[in-house]
């Protein structure tokens, strides 16, 4: 009898397959999940950055790059595109709060480099009697964690504000709005969430202006007919997702022929890919999302014997170094490191009570050539995996954290 | 079937190692509770219960699963696809409103049931080892979820999520859920012939055979289970995160964990001896340990040294034991081990 | 074996690749011809030593988990090894060429201890591998990045780093070099009295102790030369790319489908160590190929799985049907570079 029952489970779940192999396909179709913008686009595109692609933000992106930023050039962390503010008379205090910052992890040399700035920063708002402690949990780059985090500071009690890095943008968007409901300030910062709930959401200009900075670049120093190998850490993250969903477009467009991969950063796989690609034809250039890798992407070049790439990369020492030896065309943008440092000003701005920006945009500028030599020079002494842009220089414990990791 | 039963693991051996679980789980808890007041923190408190509870709740599903699976005598290293594929077909259906949940949740668990089938005839009738054969179906749907998905897809609708965020007594209803399923896995193993099978077959298949066991139907519904059980994980991951994502699984490391969880718990790797019970014991002292190092803000990537020493020694003990009682005469100088 | 030895060599020779451990060189030409068809400048001896300088260190560390697969347990310690190695080269040796020897001991040394200690909690504490060598590969990935926040310095010095880029005389590069000796070295291991040991302990350990052999010295050496295996890995590598944390990642999975691919039988006792090599080998050859005919980077873990489950449901079949002589007996299996199988056992099965 039982051994029927085992039989006819078999029987139904691969018949339940077959009918679900056309659920799922009608579900990939979901109108709900299309993009807006697929009228416009030519057919490859749409299919491999279609879901991605935000005509209205790229235009705001677009514009925000030649904007004028409010506050000290010197201090560009404080700075900020003039908009909306959000009150926070209600959450003044003359006493030292307890913050709880919930990261998404450290398992990547930009969020080290931030995190280190973070801490010292906080112990500089110690000092001054801002924040008494800060607790930090850890999500590991887990979603489900970083709910469980958040969840966890609710369920104390104790958080008179909450700093959120979100691991991802849908997902994370319940456990944020948890967080906004206990009524004390919520501060986001890096990736987005889906709500503006957050007291102030804190990001540089965006993927797209980071896009549009090194694609611009690109097609100034290549001619069309050229090839643009495009070397990606991973799918999925918006902010990553929209600076090769804008500057695909623009190459594509400037009829620049492009070729995308995923790496994981992991220069072994960026080695072979630009090798396969060098066997198969000439490449004049490469775009990179991150510059983590960058250097095992020149040393294939060198390795193959060809002419070093026109290259985009990011202001990760080990590439502003790597292109400093050489001779190449390259420009480093920068997804601004220095933001790790706004989150706990933001918080000394509310504990005062002065109205902080909704959304905080901070400048994001590309180092070219001269900036490169400036910003080496005045990270001497730091590892590859350091970001020129850390902004942390001025902090009183500087350089020792950052140098020893 | 007298034979059977007599490959089933003597009572007394699996009660006791399933008490030295507790045991260390108890542990685990008096030394977090010394570690955590030490920092000046209260560890005994609703947030802390609540806290490892929903830490318990998903790989607690999946670990059930694995169970299983390793009591038979195989393995399974696709649970994360699965975990992410069942999101997404959950998600995918549901993004329709309410009326999707029951037809989004039939969906996924069939799904995954259908992934576990696969699983189960692979390793069954094209004899691939358990390994190979689910960590190949793994490679499969994470080929299949990369290339189709990029960043979250769907939706749950807010009835669906209040299976993540509803707590009764402090307890989430994701853990009563899991606990739930706990007892019927514990049924099945314990109270039906099939469970009966299923130890015989991880036991030793041939005996199992010569004993007139049908070997191939225990292994291929345990995967099935398995994979059904990771599909729930997958469910309730969408309720929690409200949209499907075809990274979630991979996210939380749940093939690797829910071995290294059900070992913890005492079920031999080599199969046809162990339990449920154990694996809940195994999957919370997972939990107080990552709780308690959440609390206590230990360096993430010390996290990970702790775990993996965790794990080595906790093994350790329970095979050092297994030594120890072992009759003298399978070993010539008994003591000395 | 008397059946065997009447064939003429070119039988022999066909009957070999009729084995899985045989197949997969049948595998490798096809893999080959399709390659340079897809692309003619593949074929050019240049680029062939190119590709084959890249794939070292993954077929290194299948040669090393072959050892580990046959003797009937599983390494995936492997890239935890391989990051933790290339951590060290950056931070020990760093911008120092005196450094470079005491580096490459240091390596070694961190090689022999973590490979010794998966062996003796294996085979004296009765942990089953794949739980010692998972919790090995959780506390080396977490203590390697915690020791170096995450990241280390910078890349070592470039004369290091020659080892696993530079090229001998501009024409061969020195991994392909290390490759072959250490191919050369592993069949002649297979070969010793140590290979025999190694395939009986994996084949049947109770009757390899029963009849004398010391299966816990047998398997630790295995687990050692795994780890070995994975420090050269790591050493190539980090001439190759540079210094990374996420070097090595996956490499023990791969490791293993390439063993497998090389139709060693997972719980051990057969294989042939050179098929694992060229496992490896024809698996990276196999995304090669699939990268020239432009299939989308994200289809490769698909392949991957069906390739593994393929290539051990049809070994299984081979495996069986090869078996048929019954004049062959298990030491010969054992003496044979081409081991005659048993049974394979499965889950469900034995």
């Amino acid at each position: 009898m039982m051994r029927k029952h085992s039989k006819g489970l078999i029987v139904v779940a691969l018949g339940a397959a077959m009918t679900l192999a056309a659920c799922s396909t009608d579900g990939s179709v979901d109108p709900s999940a299309a993009p807006e913008n697929t009228e416009s686009a030519p057919a490859e595109t749409a299919a491999s950055n279609g879901e991605w692609f935000d005509q209205a933000v790229y235009d705001e992106q677009f514009e925000q790059r030649s904007a004028s930023f409010e506050g000290d050039p010197a201090t560009p962390w404080l700075q900020y595109i003039d908009g909306p503010m959000t009150d926070t008379a209600e959450w003044q205090t003359d006493e030292a709060m307890h913050a709880c910052f919930a990261n998404a992890s450290i398992s990547n040399p930009w969020r080290q480099t931030g995190f280190i700035t973070m801490q010292e920063q906080l112990a500089v708002l110690q000092d001054e009697g801002v924040i008494e402690t800060m607790e930090v949990r850890d999500a590991g780059d887990d979603d489900n964690t970083q709910i469980a985090d958040i969840d966890y500071f609710i369920g104390q009690g104790n958080c008179d504000i909450y700093i959120i890095s979100p691991n991802s943008t849908a997902a994370l968007t319940p456990a944020v709005e948890r967080a906004c409901e206990t009524g004390s300030p919520v501060i986001v910062f890096d990736r987005g969430v889906e709500t503006d709930c957050a007291t102030t959401f804190i990001h540089p200009i965006g993927g797209y202006a980071w896009g549009i900075d090194t694609a611009e670049f690109l097609i100034e120093h290549l001619e069309p007919g050229d090839t643009v190998v495009a070397l990606r850490i991973l799918p999925g993250v918006d902010v990553l997702e929209h600076r090769w969903a804008a500057a695909e477009r623009l190459l594509t467009e400037a009829g620049i022929t492009v070729d995308d991969y995923f790496t994981g950063a992991d220069p072994t796989e960026i080695k072979s890919i630009i090798t396969d690609a060098l066997a198969r034809g000439d490449v004049q250039g490469i775009w990179m999302d991150a510059g983590d890798g960058a250097v095992a992407a020149i040393e294939a070049f060198e390795d193959a014997g060809a002419e070093l790439p026109v290259m985009t990369g990011e202001d990760e020492m080990s590439f502003l170094r790597a292109w400093q030896e050489r001779d190449m065309t390259a420009l480093a943008p920068a997804y601004s490191n220095f933001q790790w440092r706004t989150p706990l000003l933001a918080a000394e701005m509310i504990a005062n009570g002065e109205p902080v920006p909704t959304e905080w945009v901070l400048p994001q500028t590309p180092l070219d050539a001269d900036a490169r030599d400036e910003a080496i020079a005045a990270n001497e002494g730091m590892p590859d995996g350091h970001y020129a842009l850390f902004g942390g220089a001025d902090l009183p414990t500087y350089p020792g954290p950052w140098q020893d990791r | 079937m007298t034979a059977i039963t007599g490959t089933r693991p003597v009572r007394r051996t699996r009660i006791s190692t399933t008490a030295i679980v507790y045991i260390v789980l108890l542990g685990a808890i008096a030394l977090s509770a010394v570690l955590v007041a030490a920092a000046g923190k209260s560890f005994f408190s609703a947030g802390t219960l609540t806290s490892v509870l929903t830490l318990m709740s998903i790989l607690g599903f999946v670990a059930i699963g694995q169970t299983l699976v390793i009591i038979s005598g195989s393995l399974d290293l696709s649970v994360p696809y699965v975990v992410s594929t069942a999101s997404i077909v959950g998600a995918g259906i549901m993004a329709q409103g309410a009326a999707g949940i029951v037809p989004g949740v039939a969906a996924a668990l069939l799904v995954s049931a259908a992934i576990g089938a696969v699983n189960g005839l692979i390793v069954t009738k094209l004899r691939v080892h358990g390994f190979i054969a689910t960590l190949g179906v793994g490679l499969i749907i994470s080929g299949w979820l990369g290339t189709s998905f990029q960043g979250s897809f769907g939706s749950a609708p807010a009835e669906f999520r209040l299976l993540g965020a509803t707590t009764i007594a402090g307890v989430p209803l994701s853990t009563i859920i899991m606990l739930v399923c706990a007892g019927l896995a514990a049924l099945l193993l314990h109270r039906t012939s099939l469970g009966l099978h299923i130890y015989a077959v991880g036991g030793n298949a041939h005996v199992a055979r010569l004993s007139g066991v049908r070997t191939h139907v225990p292994v291929v519904v345990s995967h099935i289970l398995c994979s059904m059980l990771a599909g729930l994980a997958g469910l309730l991951l969408l309720a929690r995160t409200s949209v499907g994502s075809p990274t979630i699984g991979s996210q939380g490391g749940y093939d690797l964990m829910s071995i290294a969880a059900v070992v913890l718990g005492g079920t031999l790797l080599a199969g046809g001896s162990g339990g449920v019970l154990g694996t809940i014991g195994g999957v919370a002292i997972f939990a107080v340990l990552d709780h308690t190092m959440g609390v206590l803000e230990v360096n993430p990537f010390f996290k990970d040294f702790l775990r993996g020493a965790v794990i080595i020694v906790a093994v350790a003990l329970y095979a050092w034991r297994s030594v120890q009682r072992r009759p003298p005469r399978f070993h010539g100088k008994g003591k000395e081990a | 074996m008397s059946a065997l030895a009447q064939q003429s060599p070119w039988q022999r020779f066909v009957a070999a690749l009729g084995t899985p451990s045989g197949a997969v060189f049948v595998l490798l030409v096809v893999l080959l011809i399709a390659a340079s068809i897809a692309n003619p400048r593949f074929a050019e001896p240049d680029q062939l030593v190119r590709f084959l300088a890249r794939t070292a260190p993954i077929a290194i560390a299948a040669i090393g988990q072959f050892f580990v697969i046959v003797s009937g347990e599983f390494d995936l310690s492997m890239g935890a090894v391989i990051a933790a190695q290339v951590v060290i080269a950056g931070n020990i040796i760093g911008q120092d060429e005196a450094m470079i020897l005491p580096g490459i001991a240091l390596m070694l040394l961190v090689g022999v201890m973590v490979g010794l200690l998966n062996g003796v909690l294996t085979t004296f504490a009765k942990v089953p591998s794949f739980i010692v060598t998972l919790g090995m590969m959780l506390a080396l990935y977490g203590f390697v990045r915690f020791l170096t926040g995450g990241a280390a310095t910078g890349n070592p010095v470039d004369s290091f780093r020659e080892i696993g880029r530079g090229l001998l005389g501009d024409v061969l590069p020195y991994s392909v070099i290390i490759l072959v000796v250490l191919a050369v070295a592993a069949w002649l291991l297979m070969r010793s009295p140590f290979g025999h040991t190694l395939l009986a302990v994996g084949d049947n350990a109770v009757a390899a102790r029963l009849s004398g052999t010391r299966t816990a010295g047998v398997k630790i050496s295995a687990f050692v030369l795994s780890s070995l295996a994975a420090t050269v890995a790591g050493i190539l590598l980090v001439g190759y790319a540079g210094v990374h944390p996420s070097i090595g990642t996956g490499y023990e999975f791969q490791a293993i489908t390439a063993v497998v691919l090389g139709g060693a039988v997972l719980g051990g006792g057969r294989g042939w160590v050179l098929s694992a090599a060229a496992g490896a080998i024809a698996l990276e050859l196999l995304f090669t190929v699939l990268n020239q005919v432009g299939t989308d980077s994200t289809w490769r873990p698909s392949v991957q799985g069906i390739i593994i489950i393929l290539a051990v449901a049809l070994g299984a079949v081979a495996w069986r049907t090869a078996r048929r002589p019954p004049s062959v007996s298990r030491t010969d299996a054992a003496r044979d570079p081409d081991p005659i199988p048993t049974p394979t056992p499965t889950p469900g099965e034995q």
